[in-house]
């Protein structure tokens, strides 16, 4: 019971923090930036977690459905006019149809096949993005206006700020949910989800469009934050980041996901004195993490509440979430 | 349409032999190694130092960066990625990746992010076969892409190594079992996809300028071949390769550079979901529930 009331401290503690940010900081708009960044990356990273950690489906090509919701969210509201309450769940809604292209194959594709294809999306909306100029506007990207009562910062700030409460809230729920537990029994078999009478095709195409939808989301509001859509925002690397944020955070755990988008988020803004550091310092970060922790960082919360738990020098068994992962693969 | 067909058979070769790497590691080792390019890429620079601080000749450069290379794969297996190798896929994987990070990042301090150009393996101008324009360089990348997968297919199917390999790829404990040192086996497996990736790193250095980048584009086509072969099969990580190569080469030509990726992915996942082992692969069985 302790440890509920410990959490919700801590929650409350942080979200106190976080809509005082603006003035701890003076309304500095880089800050804010910077915390948007990382709430939008929280958003990302929690959904590729639902995908990932809880139903074992590796994607490498997250950073595309960021994208598709920036361009979705910028044709929509410039080219269409659609109000922003419209235009970002459209977006959403696009991001998670776009998902079917890659889920549909992916319920039959497993493991390193699976990777490879998201991997192949990942990349190509980029080029996509590119190539098609009549709508995207190729190299010199889109524009995009906040509307009237969000023009200035500090509101959309606290807009995306109520935004990244209610998703963490709604995928937190989703996780503990009848879905959450199908996509667990998912990750650990599918042959004996299927036994249990677990529909593993359906279900697997319900995670990547929730995954889809919410990223999808979350590129929307960067659009809005950024007021610009630019064919260079969420490249491959942004893929990569988001798949190390999970795993450095901790798979299957809404924690870890958000963990893992402040920490690496964090790090350029230390790192960015010269374009190798940043990739140098992140790549470190990884290799350590998991060689030392390989059940994410979030572990070391729980390493510390064991020890409090037990003083009489027992060793705590580590569960490492995520560790049966794809091993029906190694055939 | 000859001609874009050869040259897709040159960017092919390439491909497939980082392709062979990938494929190699991973039916031993059971990790797919994101890390590959960018080992190659390093070796390209050796080759390259070599080249212009000790004015070394080609070959002895050549050489000299396959065996840094083979160190080089040694070094990253036996200083990380043997300690995760009981840990999940997604973490190797993960892991891998961060190694690609890192060393990205850390080339780009050491070498700076200016391409600059790099000899080719034999000079020499082009001459005309059947109608087809092709350099002396291009045959040696087509000649040494066939010799490497000829031996080894030989390594892999007719000797005790290749024989140690393909049993530590079935069953880690029943091969410690029957006497095989799995740790050498690993290590070896390790330097030989590390050299084959280099090869591959010297062999495109000459076509896309030598760059912290260079590598990248390659490891992602090297991805495709593997995937398109079954990522098991080591004659099919070659055609793979080529199939890839001639395919990306039509499209660039008769649409556009920029489609080419996405086009190739079209088709991979096109093929994976008719057949979702590869086109080389076996059909998936079960071991564990």
């Amino acid at each position: 019971m302790k440890k509920v009331f410990d959490r919700r401290w801590f929650v409350s503690l942080l979200v106190l923090v976080l809509l005082a940010f603006p003035f701890l900081v003076g309304q500095s708009s880089y800050f804010m930036g910077l915390v948007v960044t990382m709430a939008i990356y929280a958003i990302a990273a929690m959904s590729l977690n639902l995908l990932t950690g809880y139903g074992g489906q590796v994607s490498i090509g997250q950073g595309g459905f960021l994208m598709m919701g920036t361009y979705s969210t910028g044709v929509l509201s410039t080219t269409f006019g659609l109000p922003i309450w419209l235009a970002l769940p459209s977006a959403g809604v696009i991001a998670a149809l776009v998902s079917l292209v890659i889920g549909l194959p992916a319920v039959r594709l497993k493991g390193h096949f699976l990777a490879v294809a998201t991997l192949g999306f990942g990349l190509s909306i980029p080029e996509i993005a590119l190539n098609w100029k009549s709508v995207t506007g190729g190299y010199s990207g889109l524009p995009l206006m906040r509307p009237e009562w969000a023009s200035d910062d500090l509101t959309f700030f606290y807009v995306i700020l109520m935004l990244t409460f209610l998703v963490t809230w709604v995928l937190m729920n989703i996780a503990n949910s009848r879905l959450g537990r199908a996509f667990l029994a998912i990750r650990d078999s599918e042959i004996a989800a299927a036994a249990t009478g677990i529909n593993v095709a359906g279900y697997k195409t319900v995670m990547f469009m929730i995954s889809a939808f919410f990223t999808g989301l979350a590129g929307g509001l960067y659009a809005y934050w950024i007021q610009y859509i630019s064919p260079n925002d969420f490249t491959i690397m942004a893929s990569f980041f988001l798949l190390a944020m999970i795993v450095v955070g901790g798979l299957a755990s809404i924690w870890g996901a958000i963990l893992g988008a402040v920490l690496f988020t964090g790090i350029p803004h230390f790192s960015d004195a010269y374009v190798g550091v940043t990739n140098l310092v992140i790549g470190l970060a990884v290799v350590l993490v998991i060689l030392f922790r390989p059940a994410g960082l979030v572990s070391l919360g729980e390493f510390f509440q064991r020890r409090k738990q037990r003083p009489s020098g027992e060793t705590p068994v580590e569960k490492v979430p995520g560790q049966d992962f794809e091993e029906a693969d190694n055939a | 349409m000859g001609q874009i067909v050869v040259s897709g058979l040159i960017f092919g070769c390439v491909y497939g032999l980082a392709a062979l790497g990938l494929v190699l590691i991973f039916r031993t080792t059971g990790l797919v190694n994101f890390a590959h390019g960018e080992m190659a890429m390093v070796s390209s620079f050796v080759a390259f130092s070599l080249l212009t601080n000790f004015e070394l000749p080609y070959y002895g450069a050549f050489l000299a960066a396959i065996a840094f290379s083979a160190f080089f794969g040694i070094a990253v297996f036996w200083v990380l990625i043997r300690h995760v190798s009981q840990a999940s896929h997604l973490n190797q994987l993960v892991m891998t990746l961060g190694v690609f990070l890192a060393i990205h990042g850390a080339a780009g301090l050491i070498w700076g992010h200016t391409p600059t150009s790099f000899p080719k393996a034999v000079e020499g101008k082009s001459f005309s076969i059947a109608g087809v324009f092709i350099t002396p360089n291009e045959i040696f990348v087509l000649v040494i892409t066939f010799l490497l997968s000829m031996i080894l297919f030989v390594l892999f199917r007719y000797t005790r190594v290749g024989l140690a390999m393909r049993a530590s790829s079935q069953d880690l404990v029943a091969a410690r079992l029957m006497g095989i040192n799995v740790n050498a086996v690993f290590l070896a497996t390790w330097a030989a996809g590390s050299v084959l990736g280099g090869i591959a790193g010297l062999l495109t250095a000459p076509f896309t300028f030598l760059g912290v980048s260079m590598m990248f584009n390659v490891l992602i086509m090297a991805f495709a071949a593997a995937v398109l072969a079954g990522f098991m099969s080591l004659p099919g990580a070659v055609i793979g390769g080529l199939m890839i190569g001639v395919f990306g080469n039509l499209v660039s030509y008769y649409w556009a550079p920029e489609m080419a990726l996405v086009c190739t992915f079209a088709l991979i996942v096109a093929v994976l979901y008719i057949r979702p082992q590869g086109i080389f692969g076996d059909a998936p069985t079960m071991k564990k529930v």
